[in-house]
C-alpha cells in the first residue's frame, strides 16, 4: 500500500512535465505575442521590447519551458501580469472565500442528494420515485443563470432574508453572503447527484445476494443501508472525491455573480485580462489536484472493497 | 393435508404480469413435504420450479408477480396470509434457501462470518460475540477448513464450493424445519457437487430438517430425495417417491429426463431426449427401437489416418507480477508440457476440474493466448509463430464456441448479423443476401426456424441461443472446432439435444472437435479420446470406451466415481 503511495506521487513527476509542455505550447508557442494585447494599439517598439524582456518571452523556448517546469514543481508562479501581485498568494487568499462557499454547499448536497437517492430507492417505481425523478429533470433543465437572478431578486431584493453579493470573511456575517449562493449550488447539483446515485443503488438492488438478505430476513431498509449502500460505494467514490479539486478552484458564475473574491473570479478576470501567469497557475494546481485526488479515491477503494489490493 | 405435513401447497397459482400480458409460471401445483423428508422438485428451466420456491419464501417480486389462487400451509398456517412482518421472522428462521450462484449471491465486501452470524442476530438476537462463534461453530460444521481463521475472508478469497459451504452454513444457523436447495449444485465441478450433496444429505439428518431440493437433473437427487415431483410447462406431471421414479417413471416426460443423461459406458449412437418420449403436445410416443441401440465406438472402423492438429510439448504461463514497478517475479504454468494428436474428424476429450487449464490450453491451441513455448502444427503446418494475417486467414478453419451462450452473444445484435458476421470480416461469402442464404440454411441446421433471423438473443432460451453459437462457429465452414464447456450451462435435457447437434454435425461437415468439460460422462459419451487434465498436464489419456473402466490414476476415478449415478440407493440401474 505504501509502496503503491510512493509509486503513484512517483508517476505525477511525468504527468506534470506532459502538463507543463501543454500549457507552454498553449500560452507561449501558439497564442502568439501578448505584449500586443498588453500594451493597446498605441504601444511604440521599444516598450514592446521592453516588456518581453521584462516578462522572460525573449528567452529561447527551451528557456522558457523550463520556467513552465519550475513553476509546477515548486509552485511558484511568478507575478501577475495584471495586478503585478505574487501568484502563490493570491491563490492563497482567493482559496479561502472559494472554500467557504463551496465546501458547505458540496457537503450538504452531497449528504441530501444521498438521502433522498436511498428513499426514492426503496419506494422505486412509486409514485413518489417518478415525482422525485421528474424534480431532477425539470430542476437540471433550468439554466444556472435563471436561479441566480430569481433568487437574488426573491430571496434577497423582494424578502431581504440575504445580502446580494459581496463577502465578509468573519463568522456569522458570512453566512449571509454565502447562504444564498450556497442554496443554488445545492439546488443545482441535487438534480444530477440524485440521478446518478439512485441508478447506482438500484444496479445493486437486483443483485443476487440482496435476494439472499432477503431470504434471511432483514428488513428492506437494512439491506439498503448496509448490504447495498456498501456495495454501491465503489461508484459513489469516485464521483464525490473527483469533484473536491473543483472546490478549492472556485465557482465561475456564482462567485462572480456574488462578487466573491474568491479563485474562481481571480481566473475569470486573469481571462479577461489575458493574464498568462494566473492562467497557467491555475492550469497547473488544477492538474495537481486531480492527480492527488484520483490516488486519495484509489486509497478509498480499498477500504470500501475488499477486493481491491493496491499493489 | 396430512398431519405429518411442514409444508403443503395447495393448488398454487403464480402470474407474472409482462410485456405480453399474463404469463402463468406455476399451474395449480399441489404437492406436501412431510416432516424431515426430502422432495425433489424436478423440470428444466421455466418449467416454474424456482417460482415456486419463491412463493413459499414470499420473495416473489411483486406487483409484477401475482398469486391469484391457492394456499402454502406451513405448520398449519397459510403463509399467503402472512404479513411482510410476519414473513421475514419465518425467513431465514425456520424456512431458509440456498441459491445456484454461489458466486454472486454472497455480498462481495462482507466477511463471511459476518453474513452468517447476521441471520443469528436479527432472528435468535444474539450479541454480535455470541453470533460470530456460532458462525465458526457452523463453518466447521459444513467442513469448511480452518473455520476461525476463514470467517475472517471476504467471498473472493474462498473457491466455488467453499462458497456455497458458507451459503449452506448461513441456511441452517437458525436449525430451519425447511431448508430450500435451488440448484445449489449446477455451478459446481462434479467432485465438488458430490461433496455438496453429501453434505446436504448429512445436515438434513442431524438437524431433522425437511429439504425441498429443486434441480433440472434428476440424476443428483436419486441418492437424497424421498418423493420427487417433476414439473413441466407450469404443471405438475408426475409425483413419486424415488424409488418408484427411477424404477419406472410413468410420464413421458419423466422417462426422457432419466434418459437423456449420458451415463458412463455405453449409449446410444444419439442420446435419447424427450422428444424421444413426448410428442410436442405431451403426447406419449413410442420410443423408436433403433434409438436406443448401443452404440460401441470400437466397432467402427477407423478411416480417417490423417492427423490435423498436433500439439507438442505446449506451455502457457502467466506472469506474477511483484516488485515496486510490478516487475514480472516468476510465472504461473496454466498449461505445462502437454502434448497430443487428433486425428481429423474425430474428437478429444478435456476433462478435469476448474482450474486445471483446459480453458487455457483450448484458447493456447488457437493463440488467443499466446503459448509460452511448444509447438502447435494445424493441417501439417506449425503455426506457433505465424504472424497476425496468417493467423486470421488460419481462424477460418478454427472456431470456438463458449460455455455460457447468455452472454457470448452481443445482445443488440439479431440473429442473422451474427451469424453473417464472420463472413464479413473475413470478406467471403459473396454478396450480402448469398451470406444471408448461408445463414438461413444453417440455422435450420442446428433446429432452429429461418423465420426467427431477425430476432435478438433475447428472445431465445439457453438452448436455442448455444444453437446460434454453434451456427456462427460454423458458418466460415470451419474443420476444427473447440467446445469449452459449451453444454455445461445447460439443462440435461436440453444439453443431450447439443450433444446430438454437435454429432450430426462433424459427421455431416467431416468436423474435428476438442470438447472440453468437467463432466466425464458428458465427455465418454462425445469423445473418441478423452485426455485428463490435473494442473496444467494431462495425467491420463486414453479411448474414451475405455477410460471409464480402467482408469490407471487415481484422480480419474475421483472423477468418475462422482459422476452421479441416476439411481437411489434401493434402486440399482433404471431403464426406459
Amino acid at each position: 500500500m505504501i509502496k503503491y503511495i510512493i509509486r503513484r506521487l512517483l508517476y505525477m513527476i511525468p504527468v506534470l512535465l506532459g502538463v507543463s509542455l501543454i500549457i507552454f505550447v498553449l500560452f507561449n508557442v501558439v497564442s502568439g505575442d501578448p505584449t500586443a494585447v498588453l500594451l493597446g494599439k498605441n504601444a511604440t517598439a521599444k516598450q514592446m521590447i521592453d516588456l518581453r524582456e521584462q516578462l522572460g518571452l525573449n528567452k529561447s523556448l527551451f528557456a522558457q519551458y523550463l520556467d513552465v517546469v519550475k513553476s509546477a514543481f515548486t509552485f511558484d508562479f511568478g507575478y501577475s501580469w495584471a495586478t503585478k501581485q505574487e501568484i502563490s498568494k493570491m491563490i492563497l487568499q482567493g482559496a479561502l472565500p472559494s472554500l467557504c462557499l463551496s465546501a458547505p454547499a458540496f457537503i450538504i448536497s452531497t449528504i441530501l442528494s444521498l438521502l433522498i437517492s436511498i428513499f426514492v430507492a426503496y419506494y422505486r417505481g412509486k409514485g413518489i420515485d417518478l415525482f422525485v425523478r421528474v424534480f431532477c429533470i425539470a430542476g437540471m433543465s433550468i439554466s444556472a443563470l435563471a436561479y441566480i437572478l430569481f433568487f437574488q431578486w426573491f430571496f434577497a431584493y423582494k424578502l431581504g432574508w440575504f445580502e446580494i453579493s459581496g463577502f465578509e470573511a468573519s463568522f456569522p456575517e458570512l453566512i449571509s453572503y454565502i447562504a444564498l449562493p450556497a442554496i443554488i449550488w445545492i439546488v443545482l447539483s441535487i438534480g444530477p447527484d440524485v440521478r446518478f446515485f439512485r441508478t447506482v443503488i438500484l444496479d445493486e438492488i437486483y443483485q443476487d445476494y440482496v435476494r439472499t438478505a432477503r431470504s434471511k430476513g432483514l428488513s428492506e431498509i437494512k439491506i439498503l443501508l448496509q448490504h447495498v449502500l456498501r456495495n454501491a460505494l465503489i461508484p459513489i467514490i469516485t464521483y464525490v472525491v473527483i469533484q473536491i479539486p473543483s472546490l478549492i478552484l472556485g465557482a465561475l458564475l456564482l462567485e462572480n455573480f456574488f462578487s466573491i473574491p474568491g479563485l474562481g473570479g481571480m481566473t475569470l478576470n486573469a481571462l479577461n485580462a489575458s493574464d498568462f501567469p494566473v492562467m497557467k497557475a491555475m492550469a497547473i494546481l488544477s492538474s495537481v489536484g486531480y492527480i492527488i485526488f484520483g490516488l486519495i479515491s484509489d486509497i478509498l477503494y480499498t477500504v470500501a472493497d475488499p477486493r481491491i489490493k493496491l499493489k | 393435508m396430512t398431519p405429518t405435513s411442514l409444508l403443503s401447497v395447495r393448488d398454487l397459482v403464480v402470474e407474472f404480469q409482462t410485456g405480453e400480458g399474463i404469463v402463468r409460471a406455476v399451474n395449480n401445483v399441489s404437492f406436501d413435504i412431510p416432516l424431515g423428508k426430502t422432495i425433489g422438485i424436478v423440470g428444466e428451466s421455466g418449467s416454474g420450479k424456482s417460482v415456486t420456491s419463491l412463493a413459499v419464501m414470499g420473495l416473489l417480486q411483486k406487483p409484477a408477480a401475482r398469486i391469484p389462487q391457492g394456499e402454502i400451509y406451513f405448520n398449519g398456517q397459510d403463509l399467503l396470509k402472512y404479513n411482510e412482518d410476519q414473513m421475514r421472522s419465518i425467513r431465514g428462521n425456520q424456512i431458509s434457501m440456498i441459491f445456484q450462484e454461489p458466486m454472486t449471491s454472497l455480498n462481495p465486501v462482507f466477511k463471511v462470518g459476518e453474513q452468517i452470524a447476521e441471520a443469528l442476530r436479527i432472528h435468535k438476537r444474539l450479541s454480535a460475540k455470541e453470533a460470530w462463534e456460532k458462525a465458526i461453530h457452523l463453518m466447521n460444521q459444513v467442513g469448511i477448513p480452518n473455520p476461525s481463521v476463514s470467517a475472517h475472508k471476504y467471498p473472493h478469497e474462498m473457491s466455488g464450493g467453499q462458497k456455497q459451504r458458507v451459503m449452506i452454513a448461513m441456511a441452517i444457523s437458525c436449525e430451519p424445519q425447511l431448508l430450500i436447495a435451488d440448484e445449489p449444485t449446477t455451478a459446481l465441478d462434479v467432485t465438488i457437487q458430490k461433496q455438496v450433496l453429501e453434505l446436504l444429505h448429512k445436515l438434513q439428518q442431524e438437524y431433522k430438517m425437511s429439504m425441498m431440493f429443486i434441480t433440472h437433473d434428476l440424476g443428483v437427487i436419486g441418492d437424497i430425495a424421498d418423493d420427487v415431483v417433476v414439473m413441466y410447462r407450469s404443471n405438475v406431471v408426475e409425483k413419486n417417491t424415488s424409488n418408484n421414479i427411477f424404477m419406472g417413471a410413468n410420464h413421458p416426460y419423466t422417462k426422457g429426463l432419466l434418459a437423456c443423461r449420458p451415463k458412463l459406458g455405453a449409449n446410444p449412437r444419439r442420446l435419447l431426449t424427450v422428444s424421444d418420449f413426448m410428442t410436442e403436445e405431451g403426447q406419449e410416443k413410442i420410443v423408436l427401437p433403433e434409438r436406443i441401440q448401443i452404440f460401441d465406438k470400437e466397432m467402427v472402423e477407423d478411416k480417417s489416418e490423417k492427423v490435423l492438429l498436433e500439439v507438442q510439448d505446449l506451455v502457457t504461463q502467466f506472469p506474477i507480477k511483484g516488485g515496486f514497478f510490478g516487475r514480472t517475479v516468476d510465472n504461473f504454468k496454466a498449461v505445462d508440457g502437454v502434448s497430443f494428436k487428433l486425428k481429423k474428424g474425430k474428437t478429444l476429450g478435456l476433462v478435469g476440474e476448474s482450474g486445471c487449464g483446459k480453458t487455457t490450453l483450448g484458447r493456447s491451441i488457437l493463440r488467443l493466448i499466446e503459448p509460452a513455448a511448444g509447438k502447435i502444427i494445424f493441417d501439417g503446418k506449425d503455426i506457433t509463430n505465424v504472424n497476425h494475417e496468417e493467423l486470421r486467414q488460419l481462424r477460418k478453419k478454427m472456431q470456438i464456441i463458449f460455455q455460457d451462450p447468455y452472454s457470448s452473444l452481443n445482445p443488440r445484435m439479431t440473429i442473422a448479423d451474427i451469424l453473417t458476421e464472420p463472413l464479413k470480416i473475413h470478406n467471403e461469402g459473396g454478396s450480402n443476401s448469398q451470406r444471408i442464404d448461408m445463414a438461413r440454411e444453417l440455422i435450420e441446421k442446428v433446429g432452429l426456424k429461418s423465420n426467427q433471423m431477425n430476432r435478438y438473443p433475447h428472445e431465445f432460451s439457453g438452448g436455442q441461443r448455444q444453437r446460434i453459437c454453434i451456427a456462427r462457429a460454423l458458418m466460415l465452414r470451419p474443420e476444427f472446432v473447440i467446445c469449452d464447456e459449451s453444454v455445461s450451462a445447460l439443462d440435461v435435457s436440453i444439453q443431450a439435444q447439443v450433444l446430438n447437434l454437435l454429432l450430426d454435425l462433424q459427421e455431416e461437415f467431416g468436423l474435428t472437435y476438442i470438447f472440453i468439460s468437467h463432466d466425464l460422462s458428458v465427455v465418454n459419451f462425445i469423445a473418441d479420446e478423452v485426455g485428463v487434465m490435473y494442473a496444467g498436464k494431462i495425467i491420463e489419456m486414453d479411448k474414451a470406451s475405455r477410460i471409464y473402466k480402467s482408469a490407471k490414476e487415481e484422480y480419474t476415478r475421483a472423477l468418475l466415481s462422482a459422476i452421479p449415478k441416476g439411481e437411489t440407493k434401493n434402486s440399482s440401474g433404471l431403464m426406459v
